[in-house]
């Protein structure tokens, strides 16, 4: 039998896709971090899109036509179930990191509740309220124009 | 700067960005159900409509509020993204000041539109 020679300590493509045994809140923060960067992206694009209206209403107009096509608008939905998101998961990192709603303190005795665990029920809460928030975007960005 | 006075830095950016941006998202993206419930505008991205909210104090401090709060939170991200592969310290230093000097050129940039937006008069 062949011997392996060394162990690659490298997952790939699979560090960044699976979750492991992390669970559920690492899929969160790899969608926290891939929102977060597109957020950026479009950030710094709508700067200088916005600052047109600065050179009349022609210079606004033009490139307010182009941005009316459906490629754009779809892209702009994206960018606001992005926002949704990060913003709602973002409040729920906050209250983690702050330590509101993980409870007192204890010393680890079995049967002891992990700390995911107890902000778990945060993440349900703050994950359904950016569904309503997307489903009211979808439904305002196709279906009320 | 400490890093952990820039990591609270960068919290507080997202609070203030929770804010900013709600405002902003439902003015801009949920103006149809805005309307409905009687709130907000009409043509939100009419050029009339856009001109009328940049003459506003309230929107021309609001979008410079938006404006610094997103660079700092946006580029402080990315840059804690960054980090994390395990970078020389050099190039994190290299790193920390194109991030420094593209957030104030971009701030400096839109503060300017903002305003020259504020001052704008109809032609």
């Amino acid at each position: 039998m062949e011997e392996k020679k060394g162990y690659r300590n490298k997952l790939g493509l699979m560090g960044w896709l699976s979750g492991g045994r992390y669970g559920i809140e690492r899929y969160a923060y790899t969608l926290h971090r891939l929102t977060g960067l597109g957020i950026l992206t479009y950030f710094i694009m709508h700067i200088f899109v916005t600052a047109t209206r600065v050179q009349g209403q022609e210079a606004w107009e033009s490139i307010m036509s182009t941005l009316e096509k459906p490629f754009f608008k779809i892209g702009e939905f994206l960018v606001f179930v992005a926002f949704a998101y990060h913003a709602l998961n973002g409040i729920r990192l906050i209250l983690t990191e702050l330590g509101v709603f993980m409870g007192k303190p204890q010393l680890p005795v079995y049967p002891y509740k992990q700390s995911t665990l107890r902000q778990r029920p945060v993440l349900i809460v703050v994950m359904i309220l950016a569904a309503v928030v997307i489903v009211a975007g979808g439904w305002d960005f196709f279906f009320l124009k | 700067m400490r890093e952990s006075t820039a990591w609270y830095l960068f919290l507080l950016a997202g609070l203030v960005i929770f804010v900013l941006l709600s405002i902003h998202m439902a003015i801009m993206h949920l103006d149809s159900i805005l309307l409905a419930m009687g709130m907000g505008y009409e043509n939100v991205l009419k050029f009339e409509s856009v001109f009328a909210r940049g003459k506003q104090v309230f929107f021309m401090v609001m979008y410079i509020l938006l404006l610094g709060a997103a660079l700092y939170h946006g580029l402080y991200g990315l840059r804690t993204i960054l980090f994390e592969l395990n970078l020389k310290k050099g190039l994190q230093r290299v790193i920390t000041v194109v991030f420094l000097l593209a957030g104030i050129g971009l701030f400096v940039f839109g503060a300017y539109a903002a305003i020259a937006a504020y001052q704008m008069k109809m032609i």
